[in-house]
């Protein structure tokens, strides 16, 4: 990428998403309180949100704030909070050298990729006719007329995905919900 | 001019790696849950990225499943939590070693 297109309104805004998402990725990682993980975490949501939007995902980048930043980060704090975890009583933190073996595996393993991909990759770039073509892809009206086309393989798995998010209520309150106890009469 | 799709997939590894970094050192189960939810955001950035540059619309429509399963995973997930922590008093992940693995 040379400096031209690193300093165009779409460079600069993958520059700014990238770094904010990395950034609070490793505080989602290295941070003892967990309720300052979680956030961070709502952090690096956003920043991905971003980055969908200059890949013109418009709906996905929607929903990625309203049911990722949102309601699943709602759950994550509910239960911090709910479990009282916001102090640090657990021994949470890193054990010498399990700390220094992940690390240095995760460090190798990003390092690895990241030079198949920069010199085993060809540089793709955008082809020229999805700047004019692909923009209504993403919205709403793009993604609807893709998922709910019956000639497509999507529409089968979103109805099985409904059976899955039901199995997922139903499994979550029966985990999560009170107990009735043997012994008591009045519950 | 755009930004060339490799320096989507790098960021992509890198959030990868520290959502394997955060799994492998945490002891906290719900870290460990949040460090689960960065790879698989990690894994929906590079299929929207390949999606848009391929022209194919099948990135986004897997993203969309993605989060659906990663919700239903959450809530289950965190229910077993309660759970346990009604049990044991502690989520500790070394300490909660019942099933003898």
């Amino acid at each position: 990428m040379t400096l031209q297109a690193i300093l165009s309104g779409q460079g600069l805004m993958f520059l700014f998403f990238a770094v904010a998402a990395i950034a609070s990725g490793l505080l989602v990682v290295i941070l003892q309180n967990p309720l300052r993980a979680a956030l961070s975490l709502v952090i690096n949501l956003f920043s991905v949100a971003g980055l969908y939007l200059s890949l013109n995902a418009y709906f996905l980048a929607t929903v990625q704030v309203i049911v990722y930043a949102g309601a699943i980060m709602v759950l994550f704090l509910f239960v911090i909070m709910l479990l009282n975890m916001g102090q640090a009583n657990l021994n949470t933190s890193y054990r010498g050298v399990r700390t220094v073996i992940a690390f240095s595996s995760a460090i190798g393993f990003g390092g690895l990729m990241s030079a198949v991909a920069l010199k085993g990759l060809p540089d793709v770039m955008l082809p020229a006719d999805a700047m004019v073509t692909g923009s209504s892809a993403g919205s709403v009206e793009g993604i609807g007329k893709v998922l709910y086309n019956p000639n497509l393989p999507w529409l089968f798995a979103f109805e099985w995905t409904s059976f899955l998010l039901l199995v997922a209520v139903i499994g979550a309150v029966v985990l999560a919900g009170k107990r009735q106890q043997p012994t008591e009469d009045k519950a | 001019m755009s930004i060339p799709l490799n320096y989507y997939i790098v960021l992509s590894m890198i959030l990868f790696s520290l959502g394997i970094a955060g799994v492998t050192t945490r002891r906290n189960p719900i870290l460990i849950f949040m460090s689960i939810e960065l790879m698989l955001n990690a894994v929906n950035l590079s299929l929207i990225a390949f999606g848009r540059y391929l022209g194919d619309a099948g990135g986004q429509m897997l993203t969309i499943f993605v989060m659906a399963v990663a919700a239903a995973e959450v809530s289950v997930g965190l229910g077993i939590l309660i759970a346990i922590f009604r049990t044991k008093d502690n989520v500790d992940v070394d300490v909660l070693n019942g099933l003898k693995g």
